[in-house]
């Protein structure tokens, strides 16, 4: 019966490494302990376009992390892009903070910048981010410095 | 011409034979796991040669793999000037992608072949039978702890291969190549979504192990009782198995990751 | 068919039994009656479907036409747990043995005992004993199948069989493949089992010396047809053309040496033409 024990041990450690290596992975690889979805609040800010952003961009405070977009659509009759985002509850800001669309490096992903105001009541469930400053479309610079050249001359 | 209708008339209804016999097979299968999980000490006998005998072979390749994507990762994330994204680049290629498929065939051809040469032989040498006559049902005692085994193991197996594979990319990029240590894992945790990125993956691997399960077993049960029909059988469960893998893979993945 | 034995004592009988494989006629409208008690034997050369008889008998292929009583119960109408039932009560001795090749002996024989009673642990050690002893095996109990002889793995797939003090035991081909000394033992032992734990036995076999040593009644069948029955006094001296041939063994007769095949002549000079 020695032999089943030992069967028994190795059993017991390949189960419990396979565990370990799901706990790695969620801990370690993904974003699981550093955003969790039971301490967040929802804010909305309205741009005149939203660009590349995509849903699970992420949300910065003077580059630090602090939530993520989780849903963008469109007002049917203002045409403007309207971006949800989650932000952690343990960060809060002034109801005047503003937000912009910024690009991660030349090529990188788009994701919102927030840039604290000087209120002294702050951003409640459901707030609304008023002022905010479209993404920058790279077509759209090259198209106007073009322009301005063909202008020139 | 007509010869060449008929065949292959023959052969469509061939394989929805099989494929009738097999579907019944596995309801079979499945009605018999609640008495496995009340009496577990078949399972833990499987659990050893299903899981434990693949430990090995799923942790080095793993590493491997995830080594060599560290070492190609570089060389071309460096052209860009991103060597710092190369954590985000190994992790997410493993665990949406390699992780579940590469461990699956590897697990298909280690313990899927194993599975079917040994339930065939058991055919061949009448101990199905034999069960049978002694009013033992051989699909709860020899084909229900073995499904479950395959079924449990396969996500176990996927996380060890992950998360090695992972470690393996740090030992090159980090350890070899110098990319920082801080940006690897941080651009990792940034890029990976638990619910989107991981739990995906588990979903893909327990889906595989299924399926491997369900074929390897199939074929051993439904094997023509002879050297030759066993080595046959033992060929078409790694054979359909990569099939089912890579096609399974391609379905989940659109469903999971695109916008279809 | 006729046959001279009383209803009472029988234990299986087959009525006006058909079953074909494929295109092929194993068995065309056969009855025959297997008695209490008795051992019987049903033999016939190669390839007549012996197997397929005993596998009809337990209940694992189903016929054509035709019926099978085991117990009076009709084998194919029981459903799977009757038949299970039922099956407990018959053993049977696979030509290879048939035992589970990850257990050693011991586990073997006391798979039955564990599966289908709830003896405890020390109850079954005991009547596992008892069984090996009975079979002269009781110190091999811990090797695996793979380290036995083919007599011995026979032994124990006897002991496994008698497991569960079944009314009747079927013995797929015994003596095939078996030296001397462990035929005797084989054949002693089918004898003595018979007699001492008041077994029916039923043996398919075409070793013509063993099976007529011990068996009390014999069936001969062939081209799917039984071709004689009698005591085996009455099988040495049949008058049948296709008895006489399996019992002396020639070459040639109503069982013909050629496979089918077109004219030979023919076949010889086609290149030719």
């Amino acid at each position: 019966m020695q032999n089943t024990k030992t069967q028994d041990t190795l059993v017991g450690l390949f189960v419990a490494s396979g565990i370990v290596a799901l706990f790695f992975m969620a801990m370690q690889i993904s974003n699981l302990s550093s955003f969790s979805d039971n301490s967040v609040y929802t804010v909305t800010a309205r741009f005149e376009n939203s660009g590349g952003l995509k849903v699970k961009s992420p949300v910065t405070m003077a580059g630090v992390r602090v939530g993520r977009v989780t849903n963008i659509s469109i007002d049917q009759e203002t045409y403007e892009s309207v971006v949800e985002m989650k932000i952690e509850s343990q960060y809060s800001f002034p109801d005047d903070t503003s937000a912009s669309i910024f690009t991660a490096g030349l090529l990188g992903e788009q994701y919102i910048s927030l840039d604290p105001g000087g209120s002294e009541t702050l951003l409640a469930e459901n707030g609304l981010i008023d002022i905010t400053q479209s993404a920058i479309v790279l077509e759209e610079i090259i198209g106007q410095f073009l322009f301005d050249k063909a202008a020139e001359e | 011409m007509m010869h060449f209708f008929q065949r292959l008339g023959n052969t469509t209804l061939a394989s929805f034979a099989k494929l009738g016999r097999s579907s019944f097979f596995l309801t079979h299968v499945l009605s018999a796991i609640p008495a496995t999980i009340i009496h577990p000490r078949l399972l833990i006998n499987q659990l050893y040669s299903v899981g434990v005998l693949s430990f090995l072979i799923i942790t080095i390749s793993g590493l491997f793999v995830g080594m060599v994507l560290g070492l190609q990762g570089f060389y071309i994330l460096s052209d860009f000037g991103a060597e710092e994204t190369l954590g985000i680049m190994v992790a997410a290629s493993l665990v949406r992608e390699l992780g579940p498929v590469v461990a699956a065939l590897l697990f298909a051809g280690r313990a899927g072949s194993a599975l079917t040469a040994e339930i065939g032989l058991m055919k061949a040498t009448e101990q199905l039978s034999g069960m049978e006559m002694m009013a033992i049902d051989p699909i709860k005692r020899i084909m229900a702890p073995r499904f479950l085994a395959g079924f449990i193991s396969m996500p176990l197996l996927t996380a060890l291969f992950s998360s090695i594979g992972v470690m393996g990319g740090h030992i090159v990029g980090v350890g070899i190549l110098g990319v920082d240590d801080g940006s690897y894992w941080s651009q990792m945790q940034a890029g990976l979504d638990f619910q989107d990125d991981i739990i995906n993956g588990v979903i893909k691997s327990i889906v595989f192990g299924f399926a491997i399960s369900w074929i390897s077993l199939f074929e051993g049960y439904d094997a023509i009782p002879t050297s030759e029909g066993v080595s046959r059988a033992t060929t078409r469960t790694v054979v359909n198995s990569a099939f089912t893998i890579l096609g399974l893979d391609f379905i989940l993945t659109a469903l999971m990751f695109g916008d279809i | 068919m006729a046959t001279n034995v009383d209803l009472d004592t029988e234990i299986v009988s087959i009525q006006n039994l058909s079953f074909s494989r494929g295109d092929k006629k194993i068995f065309n409208d056969i009855s025959l009656s297997i008695p209490r008690g008795k051992i019987t034997a049903i033999m016939g050369p190669s390839g007549t479907g012996k197997t397929t008889l005993l596998k009809l008998i337990g209940g694992q292929l189903y016929p054509d036409k035709g019926s099978i009583k085991v117990d009076k119960k009709n084998v194919h109408q029981l459903k799977r747990s009757e038949l299970y039932t039922l099956r407990k009560r018959m053993g049977m001795l696979f030509q290879s043995g048939a035992l589970l090749t990850d257990l050693n002996v011991f586990e073997n024989v006391a798979l039955p005992l564990k599966e289908h009673t709830a003896l405890s642990d020390s109850m079954i050690r005991s009547l596992v004993i008892t069984k090996l002893q009975a079979v002269g095996l009781r110190g091999a109990r811990n090797l695996k199948p793979n380290e036995l002889s083919g007599g011995m793995a026979r032994r124990i797939a006897l002991a496994r069989a008698i497991a569960l003090d079944p009314m009747m035991v079927m013995y797929d081909e015994p003596f095939t493949g078996q030296d001397p000394i462990s035929l005797g033992v084989l054949v002693k032992l089918i004898k003595d089992l018979n007699s001492a734990l008041g077994l029916t036995s039923v043996i398919v076999s075409h070793d013509i010396d063993e099976t007529l040593r011990i068996a009390d009644y014999i069936y001969v069948l062939s081209g799917g047809k039984i071709v004689g029955h009698g005591s085996p006094e009455q099988i040495k001296n049949s008058d049948s053309k296709w008895v006489q041939q399996f019992m002396n063994g020639h070459a040639d007769g109503p069982v013909h040496f050629h496979y089918p095949a077109n004219d030979y002549h023919e076949d010889l000079f086609e290149t030719q033409q």
